[in-house]
């Protein structure tokens, strides 16, 4: 049974994401949209990592590093400039897309163990995933012709 | 003066108790007897009441409220018979000025036109139109606004285009679109002659729509008056009419309405007809509004349980309401979610489309509606919509020009967004027409020192000096109301026409001239090679003709309107066109709203982080004509009173002053009313901090700090409020603009800025 693996990897990209929102909302506070979206979609995160954590303790102590390595390889360094915010939404895009993953293949599993809870679980998890992935997306549409023709 | 009224002493005039219909008063205020009288309306508040301009020799010499008009039946509030006296201060602009080596030195308007000519073209060469922005008003007359739109997106195509609306009544139109696809207030003033019930949300309608409030106090005085629910932290002029005042804390606008909603539906007091007819949302909105007990909301709001109960009853059980809102709701904590609980409180009880029954998403400005009509907004021409193709092709086929020209590949930018850009850079020509935004900014240090950078050039196109045209790269003097022929429409979807009384002062220029000016001066042209603008707008009523094809088959249809149409009667409503030559009092009668996926103006928004729905999306959901009930929780508020800053603080506006008092300030009645700024604290505060009425106060944010001489009760403990009209151009020996102190944040949604709450701190300066 490979389900605690993939829990496991799923509570770690929550964790991340949670970290991941409020670096990004720390570092553009000059931008207060950007700070304040970014920590309540940080706090969604927060929570979808303690619901699964139930999960992790109900199938095993199992768990996988590899969202970490993920994270460290996007944010590779502290960025200015208007380019840093985009790279830091594309980031956050893609952690978001790591997560939302997750949540389809557990979703899976829980249909095949008729896990009433998991599916509950994911039903509103994975809503609020996606709504994140929107917003990231829209201000990342908002930003990308600003940044990439007139800034500097 | 020859006045029928001393409007200042006595601010809403005699009652004259009515039931079904408003008698007609006709205020006048005159410095002499006129020559002769030109057809005008009132710019002073989004009321737009019918006035005559009284003109001797040239010159303006008062006015008179026009007994014909619909909206005010003659009726004028103190800023209406005051204010004109602005027109004729002598500290008016007559001559373009130039900054030349730190200075601003008169100028010719060839010699500044050319320079901000110069300066676009460059600009668009190294850094595309993109680097170009363009901030504008809720003052201008609807044709200026249709220029600049079609300057801006057909001739720049630029999309950094907005007004201080944003900072005014971009949640209105945030709401209105949320809820029914389409800006448009769905009711008509003359509602209040008939209704059983009035709510008022963050709404000070005594202070702000004088007139409008002078209707709502002469049915309180009539045979059968309404029952009256105001719902606003201070004790106000309106609260103190009303039948059951909630003063909720300050950021707690969505418990209070979810907590009207929900005893609504628990009582049964909803028409599940309608609601299965004509709505999509209703067992979401439900659940969500489930949770808020009474109780609850007395916990977390202060109001209590029994005064929400005896609200709702009230709310419940008339058969006619109207309700308005303001920035109350506007400039606070989840703002266009709070707004859309008042349409939902319409939408459950099916109290919308018919006489009597009305919402009124109220605007701050005169002229708001037309920025977002003509798309000198963010919002595109015609209540179009940004993101359907079909609509971009319609303006482009109206303009001759490709419609990827129109900027569209996203949101419009907003206000807060464009001087971000202007801080980081990356917009490097500012163009503000007819604002003073180091008044009404929200926290005005940020603001200044972005107007100030070294790299941002700065066009300031206004009639007086400001703190604003101060750090103004070049100045262009405009004519104002009297000065100028053209139309603007009210609150209640009343246009209006204001023929020019007067010559404008010097070498001043209307708005509408100088964006036609600089169109035919960077040489805009069409797909044809044929002059964008300037072949065929020589005067406003050819830009009016042209409005009026623009909105053909859109909610806001001008076509069956005219300058000669306009001029001799009343103000008219849109809807206007064959179908309905006379306009129509009511929008929806049929339970039928302007969300089919063709015809909406916006896809809708998720309401906690606003993102907007995409087109695929919501031809998923299918609307065909249903509103939408839309339901959110609570959320806190974003600075929060703690020990370094233990004071709520909260901002409005007094009932003598009108938008940073550029003009009210001027007139030496208004002027002497209301001199100055002030801190208003409760006995309790007052009496902790050893404070006595007059005392001088200082107030401090995380931002910045006033001072302004205290005033006591009439408010919560915890509490304080400084009007926000105030500025330094009559007084700068200290600080006193309360946005000094106010956050730069905004509503997800409508991108409007908080400026209902800080946290702030006091302390006494002297005796």
């Amino acid at each position: 049974m490979h389900l605690p693996y993939y829990l496991g990897l799923l509570e770690n990209s929550e964790k991340q994401l949670t970290e991941a929102f409020e670096y990004v909302a720390n570092h553009h506070h000059d931008e207060p949209d950007i700070e304040q979206m970014c920590q309540k979609l940080s706090a969604w995160s927060r929570e979808h990592h303690g619901k699964v954590q139930g999960f992790v303790e109900k199938y095993s102590e199992e768990k996988s590093n590899e969202p970490s390595k993920l994270k460290r390889d996007l944010f590779a360094e502290p960025r200015s400039s208007s380019l840093a915010l985009l790279r830091d939404l594309h980031d956050l895009w893609l952690l978001v897309q790591e997560v939302q993953l997750c949540w389809v293949v557990i979703q899976q599993a829980a249909l095949g163990l008729r896990d009433e809870e998991l599916k509950a679980c994911y039903a509103f998890c994975s809503a609020r995933t996606k709504r994140q992935a929107e917003w990231l997306l829209s201000r990342i549409k908002q930003a990308a012709p600003q940044t990439l023709l007139v800034a500097e | 003066m020859i006045q029928t009224r001393d409007s200042i002493q006595d601010i809403w005039g005699p009652r004259l108790g009515y039931e079904g219909q408003w008698s007609v008063r006709v205020d006048e205020r005159l410095e002499v007897e006129p020559d002769h009288w030109v057809q005008s309306a009132c710019v002073l508040c989004s009321n737009g009441c019918g006035v005559d301009i009284g003109v001797k020799e040239g010159r303006i010499v008062g006015v008179r409220g026009r007994a014909v008009d619909s909206v005010n039946h003659g009726r004028l509030g103190p800023k209406g018979l005051n204010g004109w006296v602005a027109n004729n201060s002598p500290d008016r602009l007559t001559k373009p000025l130039i900054r030349r080596n730190g200075q601003l030195e008169e100028a010719t308007w060839d010699e500044a036109m050319n320079l901000i000519v110069q300066k676009s073209k460059e600009l668009i060469e190294k850094h595309t139109s993109s680097s170009i922005g363009f901030y504008t008003s809720g003052q201008l007359f609807l044709e200026e606004y249709y220029a600049l739109g079609i300057v801006g997106k057909a001739g720049l195509g630029t999309p950094h285009m907005d007004g201080n609306t944003r900072l005014c009544t971009a949640t209105a139109a945030a709401a209105l679109k949320e809820s029914f696809g389409s800006d448009g207030q769905p009711g008509s003033y003359s509602d209040l002659d008939t209704t059983e019930a009035i709510l008022h949300v963050g709404h000070n309608i005594a202070s702000q729509q004088t007139v409008l409030w002078m209707r709502v106090l002469d049915r309180l005085a009539g045979p059968n008056p309404p029952k009256l629910v105001v719902i606003d932290p201070r004790a106000t002029y309106t609260a103190e009419k009303a039948t059951v005042h909630l003063a909720p804390r300050v950021g707690t606008n969505v418990p209070v309405m979810n907590g009207l909603l929900h005893l609504i539906i628990e009582a049964g007091h909803i028409n599940q007809e309608y609601i299965d007819a004509h709505t999509i949302g209703f067992e979401e909105l439900k659940q969500v509004v489930a949770k808020w007990t009474p109780e609850r909301v007395e916990q977390l709001t202060g109001v209590p349980a029994a005064k929400l109960r005896e609200a709702a009853h009230i709310l419940g059980t008339c058969n006619t309401l109207v309700s308005t809102a303001l920035q109350g709701v506007y400039q606070s904590m989840q703002a266009t979610a709070a707004a859309v609980q008042v349409n939902n409180l319409h939408l459950l009880r099916g109290l919308i489309g018919h006489d009597g029954s009305g919402i009124y998403q109220m605007n701050g400005q005169p002229t708001a509606q037309n920025t977002r009509e003509c798309g000198a907004d963010g919002d595109l021409p015609g209540f179009r919509n940004w993101s359907n193709e079909k609509h971009i092709q319609e303006l482009a086929d109206l303009w001759n020009v490709h419609p990827d020209q129109i900027p569209h590949w996203a949101p419009p930018t907003h206000a807060m967004q464009i001087w971000r850009y202007c801080e980081q850079g990356s917009i490097k020509m500012l163009w503000i027409s007819a604002t003073n935004p180091l008044v009404s900014m929200p926290d005005l240090d940020r603001a200044r020192k972005i107007l100030a950078k070294d790299d941002l050039f700065v066009v300031v196109q206004d009639a007086f000096p400001t703190e604003t045209t101060a750090l103004a790269d070049v100045v262009l003097p405009a004519a104002i109301w009297g000065e100028k022929t053209g139309c603007f429409t009210n609150v209640g979807r009343t246009v209006h026409i204001s023929h020019k009384a007067v010559d404008p002062p010097g070498k001043a220029r209307s708005d509408f001239d100088i964006f036609v000016d600089y169109s035919r001066r960077m040489d805009f042209r069409d797909k044809d090679g044929k002059p964008l603008l300037t072949s065929t707008w020589q005067t406003t009523e050819d830009g009016f003709n042209a409005w009026r094809e623009c909105t053909r088959g859109r909610p806001c249809d001008y076509t069956g309107l005219s300058y000669a149409k306009l001029t001799g009667g009343s103000g008219i409503q849109w809807p206007c066109n064959e179908q309905y030559p006379d306009g129509k009092k009511h929008l929806y009668e049929n339970g039928v709203f302007s969300t089919d996926v063709d015809y909406c103006e916006d896809y809708g928004h998720d309401l906690e982080t606003g993102t907007p729905r995409s087109q695929d999306d919501y031809k998923l959901l299918d609307p065909k004509g249903k509103a939408f009930l839309k339901g959110i929780d609570y959320e806190p508020p974003h600075e929060k009173p703690d020990a370094q800053y233990p004071l709520w603080l909260t901002t409005g506006r007094v009932v003598f002053h009108f938008h940073t008092r550029t003009k009210t300030g001027r007139s030496r009645e208004l002027q002497e009313a209301a001199p100055d700024a002030y801190v208003q604290l409760s006995t309790e505060d007052a009496a902790h901090y050893g404070i006595v009425e007059g005392d001088m106060i200082e107030v401090k944010s995380r931002r910045g700090k006033v001072q302004e001489p205290a005033r006591v009760g009439d408010i919560e403990p915890g509490l304080i409020f400084v009007p926000f009209h105030y500025g330094y151009w009559d007084q700068d020996d200290r600080p006193r603009a309360v946005n000094e102190l106010t956050l730069t944040e905004w509503d997800p949604i409508s991108k409007q800025p908080h400026f209902k709450y800080a946290a702030v701190r006091i302390r006494k300066v002297n005796a």
